[in-house]
């Protein structure tokens, strides 16, 4: 099962071999890693997707760092997550259109052309972009690469309310 | 002659000052060369090891001895890839070490250089945390910073890499605070709920166990566990770690659990309601199948280090802190509730516990006329030192019988080499116990196959002055891993013969300054002993020449129920 864990870390070097080989040494697997600077100077913020049965063990591992300052679990249900993709299309100029059309109704932007390829920049959640791929892989996908998740709390009530009108 | 300018060496000694440090184990080299000059006008005592792994153990032996941190010296590449076994042996024992690297020049690094190694990354597995300083400024918070992760929370090794240039750096050194360490803050006391519910459970409890790990020795919670253990009338076991955290001839003592435990230990874990875990982390030794262990008993488990709980088996009440705040939380709300005197008493229990005591005694035959039992010698030696000495043990059959049969009545007495296993920490380990306790008795307990891999320190015992005691009990083997192949692959003997006569041990000590003594006969045990005892300005090497075949039971073959505890050859 995948979870997504932001943990800010000391801004020192070294911190992101510690946080990755503390996986490897304890047998866990990270799917997606993001790092980059926070708002507070000294800070970097690492999100981690990691494939595991139960976080535990694995949050109490990462506390162990001693540049490790927080270890939050983020729910999918109140998470802000996003993930960059760039994704090379094969594409000639007789179907180009289509390719376009589809890059339109998924907020992809085009940032390469070529006689036989449109390589594509999209983000958005990893069900957004897993959506387009679905849609231009018919015209067959040279290369691909993703920033990897970076995430963050939500703090708006999104809860729906039932159809037909909320009652409190 | 012109001022010398203050440099990064000069703080780095200043720094060890600061924090205290009276001793350093190490070896130089060509990039911690720098650091060796003010060590000549430090009154830090330098003891110059023959190889860095026994400047690591030194380290060890001499925090383990009084629970202080350990300093162990090296220089780059060589010198810190020899301190890894050391570092990873202190991480899986808990043992508060300070280890200083030097480290090519910062505009070397990445190169290739000459005795270069990747060293923060090398010990990133196996220390608590590690720095590389690339700013000589740094040097008084990092030090500082080192010597708090190391002794604090769960204590263990930390690395400190000094590129020689910074060595070098003209600097100034400042008083060094611990801001620099945002992420860090062990939790110390327990939780008061948590308290409460423990205290409700073993109240209630109708076959308790408090196990007992290193984890007391090294919160120094001796006198609270005896309270304790009184205050609720519960049993103790006490791991390889904590052997001396209780004292053995205490009425509620049940000696060691585990592969190589006591039976009523082992079997009183198998049928307990409840285990009051105390600063033990249930190794695989201790637990043996960790689906069949301790299968009725609820848990409750206290250690400093969060990560334990949980780890390999569930704890119906964890609680995170000090062993000795613990405890003496656990005896006030005891003694909050009832009088002293009114702890359940347990008869049932108890009278089963002594039937075990009495039907799986220890044993072991010394036949007059035959090979000297290892066993027998211990007993021996605990009878002609009233048991007033500090025991080091290396790894296998000799160290498992040490724990076994040495009665241990206080805590730091007994020093060995617990999760890594490290064969030849014996003798070093010896050495820096003894440098930290030289009015005690300190006496090594070393098989042949463990003292070959480190003897060569008792040319550094020698020639420091540093009079420590080593028995080696010559089987003429790798007596445990001989005794698994005969046990499970049907008596085939591989690589486990190192033969009774090559070295001449007492030859060998004696080349190496010490006064060397074998015993070959158990009528000769006594004044062989004695005579080892009377020498005082040499470190002295006894040969005891034992049985080959002898085995070392109880036993739990690996991986077995704890339920299966095979008391000798006959039960397999």
């Amino acid at each position: 099962m995948q979870h997504t864990l932001s943990v800010t870390v000391e801004d020192k070097p070294g911190v992101l071999a510690r946080v990755s080989a503390m996986f490897s040494n304890r047998g866990f697997n990270i799917h997606s890693l993001a790092v980059g600077p926070t708002n507070v100077e000294g800070r970097s913020r690492i999100t981690l997707v990691v494939d595991a049965p139960e976080l535990e063990q694995l949050k109490k591992q990462l506390h162990k760092l001693v540049n490790v300052i927080k270890v939050q679990e983020l729910k999918p249900s109140d998470t802000l997550e996003t993930e960059v993709m760039i994704v090379r299309v094969s594409c000639d100029p007789a179907n180009r259109g289509e390719v376009t059309d589809t890059a339109a109704l998924f907020a992809a932007r085009m940032i390469d052309l070529s006689p036989r390829s449109m390589t594509l920049e999209i983000s958005g959640t990893p069900e957004h972009l897993a959506t387009f791929l679905e849609h231009v892989r018919p015209y067959g996908i040279i290369d691909l690469v993703k920033s990897g998740r970076v995430a963050m709390k939500r703090l708006s009530d999104v809860s729906a309310p039932p159809i037909g009108g909320r009652t409190r | 002659m012109t001022q010398q300018p203050f440099t990064g060496s000069n703080s780095l000694f200043r720094s060890l000052e600061h924090e205290g440090v009276e001793l350093i184990f190490g070896i130089p080299g060509g990039a911690i060369l720098p650091a060796y000059d003010p060590l000549l006008d430090s009154p830090i005592r330098h003891i110059l090891a023959r190889h860095e792994q026994g400047a690591g153990h030194m380290a060890e032996g001499y925090a383990m001895a009084t629970g202080r941190v350990g300093v162990a010296m090296a220089t780059s590449g060589p010198g810190a890839t020899n301190l890894i076994t050391p570092l990873q042996n202190a991480k899986m024992d808990s043992t508060p070490l300070v280890a200083i690297t030097g480290q090519v020049g910062t505009a070397a690094i990445g190169s290739d250089a000459f005795q270069e190694a990747y060293t923060t990354g090398l010990a990133m597995h196996c220390t608590k945390h590690s720095y590389l300083v690339t700013d000589a400024d740094e040097l008084p918070a990092v030090i500082h910073e080192a010597f708090h992760l190391a002794s604090t929370g769960r204590p263990g090794p930390v690395l400190v890499d000094i590129p020689k240039n910074v060595l070098n750096q003209p600097t100034r050194w400042s008083e060094p605070s611990l801001a620099g360490l945002p992420g860090y803050k062990p939790t110390k006391e327990g939780h008061p709920k948590q308290i409460r519910a423990a205290i409700e459970l073993i109240e209630s409890a109708e076959r308790p166990v408090l196990y007992v790990g290193g984890g007391v020795i090294n919160a120094g919670a001796s006198a609270e566990l005896a309270e304790f253990a009184v205050a609720v009338n519960a049993p103790v076991v006490t791991t390889l770690m904590a052997r001396g955290a209780f004292p053995d001839d205490h009425p509620l003592a049940l000696g060691m659990p585990g592969m190589h435990g006591t039976y009523p230990a082992t079997t009183a874990i198998q049928k307990a309601d409840l285990l009051v875990s105390l600063g033990a982390r249930f190794d695989d030794r201790v637990t043996g199948r960790v689906d069949a262990f301790a299968p009725h008993a609820k848990v409750i488990h206290v250690d400093v280090d969060p990560a334990e709980i949980g780890k390999v088996r569930n704890a119906e009440v964890p609680i995170v802190g000090d062993a000795r705040l613990v405890l003496r939380a656990l005896i006030d709300r005891v003694l909050s509730l009832r009088d002293a005197s009114d702890a359940p008493r347990r008869q049932k229990w108890f009278d089963q516990l002594d039937s075990w005591k009495t039907t799986h005694p220890l044993s072991y035959d010394q036949d007059p006329d035959g090979p000297i039992k290892t066993q027998h010698f211990i007993e021996r030696l605990h009878a002609i030192t009233n048991g007033e000495a500090v025991i080091v043990a290396g790894v296998g059959q000799h160290q498992m019988w040490a724990s076994q049969f040495w009665g241990f009545s206080r805590p730091r007495s007994w020093i060995n080499s617990g999760g890594l296993g490290t064969m030849g920490f014996a003798v070093p380990a010896a050495i820096g116990a003894k440098t930290a306790r030289p009015d005690d008795l300190v006496y090594a307990l070393d098989g042949d196959g463990c003292f070959q891999m480190t003897f060569q320190e008792l040319i550094t015992a020698s020639t420091e002055g540093i009079p420590i005691k080593v028995a080696v009990f010559n089987n003429g083997g790798y007596g445990m891993v001989k005794q698994w192949q005969n046990l499970f692959y049907g008596g085939r003997l591989s690589a486990t013969d190192l033969g009774t006569t090559i070295p001449d041990y007492p030859a060998l000590a004696e080349a190496m300054g010490c006064v060397g003594l074998r015993v070959t006969h158990a009528d000769q045990i006594d004044v062989t002993i004695e005579k080892s005892l009377s020498v005082n300005d040499r470190p002295v090497v006894v040969e005891v020449v034992t049985d080959p075949d002898e085995m070392c039971f109880p036993m739990v073959p690996a991986g077995g129920s704890n339920d299966d505890v095979v008391m000798g050859p006959e039960d397999l």
